[in-house]
């Protein structure tokens, strides 16, 4: 009797735990119920979103599917009866690759440096001013929101068809990607050395340079690579609107049919990319763990 | 400063020159980092050709398409011997001509207010915003009270029908800048607000004015004189506008089915885009998630598979969206089966790659604690691992449902649908860019809708778990 009673003396819990368990055992049964809710709304939705898309669908689902195998396997048939030709196909569309790559560091370059700008006008710890900074945040926010395919077609009809509207687009749209970013990451710096170069006696843009830059430039730079990264593919999807470039070669090869031409560039996109991606992967966590030294 | 540095200690010496070292080493860098830049700035200058590519700009292209975003322009033409038939159009549209009952509903014409025409002599007069005004009467044009003019102009044709400024042949060169005259054609543009063309055989005067007319109903519409809140008034009062139909119905199918805007079709679009985001992200996310279980080390200890999957994760994501999209473009046609297919590839191999990264850097010593208490492996991953990736699994998710959104429009552009193509539809008629403008807030207005619903559903998420836990207890 003394036993047991001990026994569940020992099991009462002082009353915040006891609250505690309560929570914990409401959020269990309300998680379940969330879960459950989820999965069905997920369910659904993916049902009735194949549904509505194949109702709305040029052709149906069920013959793609059957002719899904078909466009690689005579792309890569063509490519195979091409021979020998095909690997000087490779350089012949060597210079429409050099430039779409050319169109990407150009607008990163550029699109990183108004970045900066934008995101040291706009950060807190370095922008007192709430009008200033609220006008660059929002500045960002358009630049980013529009897609690069939207203001590319826009300069390509006031300006014709040429390079240059790639590049803008491309540029405005990384600024603001850039800089939302970038002001991250100058506000999330540590704030001593700041204090410190003010005690000095530093000026803004000293404090910026010493205070500022020292910290956070390889995470900015790290983001940067990021970047590129994106705009090798997105300036590859404005040549396909007329921008030029390997998007522009690959549109008209599909338009013409010349099977042995779209998989050389295709073959040239993707060994871009890839080593883009393990390049850009590469330096960053080099610049990343530098950054924690 | 001699002083300063006369009192320092030794050590204190080493450490300044240290630094003062390095500083220099840094400026070095940030000189020759710079340099490297504007080298490069130029060549590429030189390689884009940016310079000449200045010059193709197309500055009246330009700036009537600005104007042509928040303006609307009505045609007023007419032909030099009959003005009695002077006829004003709706930009110009073949259909939508004021004066015309039947292209009006119920045979209820509605004239401009700057417009007046007398029905015995067919004299017209064009009031513009700027105070002067165009007379057309019978092989007469004249310009009246106009700005900038000292007397009024008056236009005349020859026999042959060649136009002429009257008090002005042969001195055409008298006339201000912005009267052309040419062979077969007089232009009167002061700015892009007002425009008088006089050819051989009519008389075309443009007039813009502020605003998009005939947003929400067109010209055919039984509720075209209404304003947007008096049809919604209508909703709610008893009297039907017509018979068959109640208001709201007709209200909704009215702004539906407007054909100058097309809201139909643009909603129809934009619901594409939406469904291409939402359900290629949920395809890619769903097989994801178990794939990249398979991939993590320390879930499943096969290496080959493990190789083979990491593979096949890299084929998915380094062939990009636009190859995908080409592909499936071929097979399913241009639909959202299209663009719901390249999201889904292409993401399954991203999101793989993620998460099984982020299922390896789970904190083990959960897993463990699940481990000691007996539990099966199955159990020890859904109970060690799962709570811990889910949060991030949910939120990547979500962050790849952002970007999709936009994924979607380009993809959407390329030929799969959507948005984008009406939009790239819209632009390359080169004449409708109040509609290219409207669907380009669409288009913002929707990347900025799905931001802040995954931002507002990822703040949710996370974070919650400890408010809930610890609420109601007092510290």
């Amino acid at each position: 009797m003394s036993l047991s009673q001990s026994q569940t003396v020992g099991l009462i819990l002082p009353d915040h735990l006891q609250q505690v368990e309560k929570n914990l055992k409401q959020m269990t049964k309300q998680r379940t119920l969330y879960s459950l809710f989820s999965i069905a709304l997920v369910a659904f939705v993916v049902v009735t979103g194949v549904k509505v898309a194949d109702s709305y669908n040029a052709g149906s689902f069920q013959r793609g599917l059957e002719n899904f195998f078909d466009y690689p396997i005579d792309l890569i048939v063509e490519a195979w009866e091409a021979g020998w030709v095909w690997p000087t196909l490779l350089v012949h569309h060597l210079p429409d690759l050099f430039n779409t790559i050319n169109i990407a560091v150009f607008s990163t370059v550029v699109g990183a440096i108004f970045g900066f700008l934008f995101s040291v006008l706009s950060s807190k710890n370095l922008m007192k001013n709430e009008a200033v900074r609220q006008f660059f945040r929002r500045t960002m926010d358009i630049c980013r929101s529009f897609p690069e395919l939207v203001i590319a077609m826009v300069f390509l009809y006031i300006m014709g068809k040429s390079l240059v509207p790639a590049l803008i687009a491309i540029t405005i749209h990384t600024s603001g990607a850039l800089g939302k970013l970038f002001s991250e990451a100058i506000e999330n710096i540590d704030k001593k050395p700041l204090e410190g170069l003010e005690a000095a006696g530093a000026g803004w843009w000293q404090q910026i340079r010493f205070g500022v830059i020292t910290q956070a430039l390889p995470l900015m730079v790290s983001y940067s690579l990021l970047r590129l990264e994106i705009n090798v593919r997105a300036s590859t999807i404005l040549g396909f609107v007329g921008a030029g470039g390997i998007g522009e070669a690959l549109s008209t090869n599909i338009q013409w049919r010349y099977g042995d031409e779209v998989t050389a560039i295709m073959f040239l996109l993707v060994i871009t990319i890839v080593s883009l991606d393990y390049l850009s992967g590469y330096g960053r966590a080099k610049l990343i763990g530098l950054g924690e030294k | 400063m001699a002083s300063v540095s006369a009192v320092r200690t030794m050590s204190e010496q080493v450490t300044f020159d240290a630094v003062e070292k390095e500083y220099k080493k840094h400026s070095l860098y940030t000189f020759v980092t710079i340099a490297c830049v504007v080298i490069y700035f130029i060549f590429s200058t030189v390689q884009f050709n940016i310079i000449s590519s200045f010059d193709r700009w197309n500055g009246e292209r330009g700036s009537l398409f600005m104007l042509d975003m928040y303006a609307h322009k009505d045609h007023v033409s007419m032909k030099w011997e009959k003005p009695e038939e002077t006829t004003v159009k709706f930009e110009g549209g073949y259909r939508y001509d004021y004066f015309n009952p039947d292209h009006s509903f119920g045979g209820k014409i509605l004239p401009p207010e700057w417009f007046s025409k007398d029905a015995k002599t067919g004299v017209s007069i064009v009031n513009f915003q700027n105070g002067g005004s165009v007379i057309l009467a019978r092989e007469e044009v004249s310009l009246v009270n106009w700005p900038g003019l000292e007397s009024d102009l008056v236009f005349k044709r020859y026999d042959d029908g060649k136009p002429y400024v009257v008090g002005y042949e042969n001195r055409e060169l008298e006339l201000p800048k912005w009267i052309r005259v040419t062979d077969n054609k007089i232009e009167v543009r002061p700015t892009l607000w007002e425009r008088v063309q006089l050819y051989r055989k009519k008389v075309e005067v443009h007039r813009y004015d502020y605003g998009w007319k005939f947003f929400f109903f067109d010209f055919k519409s039984p509720l075209r004189d209404f304003s947007i809140w008096q049809a919604l008034g209508l909703v709610f009062s008893g009297d039907r506008i017509i018979a068959e139909k109640s208001n709201l119905n007709l209200v909704f199918t009215e702004i539906k089915d407007n054909e100058l805007w097309q809201h139909g079709v643009v909603w129809f679009a934009l619901l594409e885009t939406v469904i291409m985001a939402v359900l290629g992200t949920l395809i890619a996310s769903i097989v994801a998630l178990p794939l990249a279980f398979l991939t993590a080390r320390n879930v499943f200890g096969k290496a080959g598979l493990r190789f083979f999957l990491r593979r096949c994760f890299d084929f998915l994501r380094g062939i990009d969206m636009l190859v995908w999209s080409l592909i499936f473009l071929r097979a399913f046609g241009p639909g959202v089966f299209t663009g719901i297919f390249a999201i889904a590839f292409t993401d399954t191999g991203s999101l793989g790659k993620l998460m099984s990264e982020a299922i390896e850097n789970v904190d083990q010593k959960q897993n463990e604690g699940v481990e000691s208490t007996g539990a099966s492996k199955v159990q020890q991953h859904r109970f060690g691992i799962i709570p811990q990736i889910l949060p991030v699994f949910i939120s990547t998710s979500l962050y790849v449902l952002e970007s999709n959104t936009r994924s979607a429009i380009i993809i959407g552009a390329m030929g799969a649908g959507g948005i984008g193509l009406q939009f790239l539809g819209a632009l390359q008629t080169g004449t409708d860019f109040e509609n290219v403008a409207y669907m380009a807030i669409v288009v913002l207005a929707v990347v900025i809708g799905m931001d802040m619903a995954s931002s507002s559903i990822r703040n949710r998420l996370i974070g919650m778990d400890q408010i809930k836990l610890f609420a109601g207890v007092k510290q």
